[in-house]
C-alpha cells in the first residue's frame, strides 16, 4: 500500500535554513544539510528545499547546497525558489534533486511546466499554488500571496496537471503560519479532481490537523515547517500517532 | 570495483551518491571490456524505455550484458530493460528476465506510481535483513508482471514484481539509492552477493 508522504520544507536563505510566520520576520533555524539528515532519521519521508535568497550570490549559494544535499541525503528531495527556466530547473537536476516547485513563474509562463517535463519527465515538476480566498473566489496568488492574480485555485491546478505538472503542492494563504489546520473541503474538491498526487502545506497546528487533511482532505502527502523545527511535534511521534489512526505511513 | 553503466541517459548523481555513502568504488562506463571485467556491474535508468534500449543498443551492449556472469543490478528502467519486452512504444528489451513490462492501470489510484510502498514475499539473499512490508521509494508508471524470478512483490492495484532475480542477475523496480536505511541495506547486500 501507497503511505501518506510527511514532507519537512526548510527554507533557505544565504545558505542557512529559516523559517518564518507568513514568510515575515524570519529567524535562523539551523545548518540545511545537518537539518535535512536529522529529519531523514526521524522518518521524514521526503525534504523540501525553498530557496527564498533575493540575490545572485545567495542562489549561487543554494546550487551548491543542493549538491551537498545530494551528497548526504538518502530520501529524495525536492527544491524550489527562482526557477524560471528549463535551464535553471536542468542544473538543479544535475546538481542531484529529485524534483523541482515551480510557483510564480509557472503562473506567468505555465509553457515553463510543458518545458520542463518534457525534457525531465512530469515526475519532476511540482507546480507549487499560493492561493487564498477573495470575494469567495480561491484566487492564485504570486510572490508569497502579496500579489493576487487573475487565476483561480481549481482551474490553474486542472491546467497545470494538463500541462505535465507530476504534482501539486498547495498552501492556502489564509491558513499558512496560523496553525488552526487546513482547508479539508479545498483539499479534497481537489484530490478529487486531479490524477496527480497533492502535498498540503499550511497551517498544521498539530498532529490531528494533519490527520485531517490526509483523510477527509484526501491529500496525499503533508507539508509543514515550523511545527517541525521548533521541534513541536516530532517526526516519529506524528507517524506513530497516525498509524494508530489507521492512515498508512512508513514507520 | 563496481561498474555503472553509463549509456547516455543522464543522470547517475543519486546512484553516485549512494555508493558513495557506502564507501564503494566505481567507476562510469560504457566499455565492453571494462564491463566484463569488473566485479559488479549496475544497470540504472531514467527516461522511457524505447528510447534506453537505442542508447544500449548504439553503443552495442545489450548482448554484452546478457553475456555477463558476474552479479548485475538493474534499478528502475534498468530491471524493465533486463526483461523480454516493455509495453512502452512496444519496445523489445534485453530479455534476462522472461517477464513483460505493462503499464500500470487504475480508475482509482494515481499514476505514476509514486512515494513509499511496502515490500513483501521477499525471497533472495539481495533482501538480507530487511523485514517484510518495508517500505522503499517508487517513481514509476511502468511494472514487470509476477513470474517465478520475482523475489519481491508490490501491490499497487495489482500485484507485480517489486523485484526480479534470475542466476546472477537481478532488477528492483524501487529506487534503493532514495530509500532511506532500507535502500542502503539492499544495494549492501548486492555489494556482499
Amino acid at each position: 500500500m501507497l503511505a501518506k508522504r510527511i514532507i519537512p520544507c526548510l527554507d533557505i536563505k544565504d545558505g542557512q535554513t529559516v523559517k518564518g510566520i507568513n514568510f515575515l520576520e524570519l529567524q535562523n533555524v539551523g545548518d540545511p544539510v545537518e537539518m535535512g539528515k536529522r529529519y531523514a532519521e526521524e522518518g521524514a519521508d521526503e525534504l523540501v528545499y525553498l530557496d527564498i535568497s533575493a540575490t545572485l550570490e545567495g542562489r549561487k549559494t543554494f546550487a551548491e547546497l543542493v549538491k551537498r544535499i545530494a551528497e548526504n541525503i538518502n530520501i529524495p528531495f525536492t527544491v524550489g525558489g527562482g526557477i524560471t527556466t528549463v535551464e535553471d530547473a536542468g542544473r538543479l537536476l544535475l546538481a542531484g534533486a529529485d524534483k523541482v516547485t515551480v510557483n510564480s513563474a509557472a503562473v506567468r509562463n505555465p509553457q515553463l511546466i510543458i518545458d520542463i517535463a518534457s525534457r525531465y519527465g512530469r515526475q519532476f515538476v511540482v507546480v507549487a499554488i499560493d492561493a487564498k480566498m477573495i470575494d469567495g473566489r480561491w484566487t492564485v496568488t504570486t510572490h508569497g500571496g502579496k500579489r493576487p492574480t487573475e487565476r483561480e485555485l481549481f482551474t490553474w491546478a486542472q491546467e497545470a496537471q494538463d500541462r505535465g505538472a507530476g504534482e501539486i503542492l498547495f498552501t492556502s494563504m489564509d491558513h499558512d503560519g496560523t496553525k488552526n489546520g487546513y482547508p479539508c473541503d479545498t483539499f479534497a474538491k481537489l484530490s478529487g479532481m486531479l490524477s496527480i498526487p497533492i502535498v498540503a502545506s499550511g497551517g498544521a497546528g498539530n498532529i490531528e490537523h494533519i490527520a485531517e487533511v490526509l483523510t477527509d482532505g484526501k491529500a496525499d502527502a503533508a507539508l509543514a515547517a515550523s511545527i517541525f523545527h521548533y521541534g513541536e511535534i516530532r517526526i516519529n511521534d506524528l507517524k506513530q500517532a497516525l498509524a494508530e489512526q489507521n492512515i498508512s505511513v512508513r514507520l | 570495483m563496481i561498474t555503472i553503466i553509463d549509456y547516455g541517459t543522464g543522470n547517475l548523481e543519486s546512484v553516485k551518491n549512494a555508493l558513495n555513502r557506502l564507501n564503494a568504488e566505481y567507476i562510469l562506463s560504457s566499455d565492453h571490456e571494462t564491463i566484463r571485467n569488473s566485479e559488479r556491474v549496475l544497470l540504472p535508468g531514467v527516461g522511457e524505455a524505447y528510447m534506453a534500449m537505442d542508447k544500449l543498443r548504439e553503443r552495442g551492449l545489450p548482448e554484452v550484458i546478457k553475456s555477463l556472469t558476474q552479479p548485475v543490478l538493474g534499478i528502475c528502467i534498468g530491471l524493465q530493460l533486463l526483461c523480454s519486452h516493455s509495453e512502452e512504444s512496444d519496445t523489445e528489451c534485453i530479455g534476462v528476465f522472461e517477464n513483460k513490462v505493462k503499464k500500470l492501470r487504475s480508475d482509482t489510484l494515481k499514476i505514476p506510481h509514486m512515494g513509499w510502498n511496502d515490500i513483501y514475499d521477499l525471497r533472495s539473499p539481495l533482501f538480507k535483513g530487511v523485514e517484510e512490508y518495508s517500505y522503499v521509494y517508487y517513481v514509476h508508471s511502468y511494472a514487470a508482471e509476477k513470474n517465478e524470478n520475482t523475489i519481491a512483490v508490490t501491490d499497487y492495484g495489482i500485484e507485480y514484481s517489486g523485484a526480479l532475480n534470475r542466476d546472477n542477475f537481478y532488477g528492483v523496480q524501487f529506487h534503493p539509492e532514495k530509500s532511506s536505511t532500507i535502500g542502503e541495506k539492499i544495494l549492501k547486500n548486492f555489494l556482499e552477493l
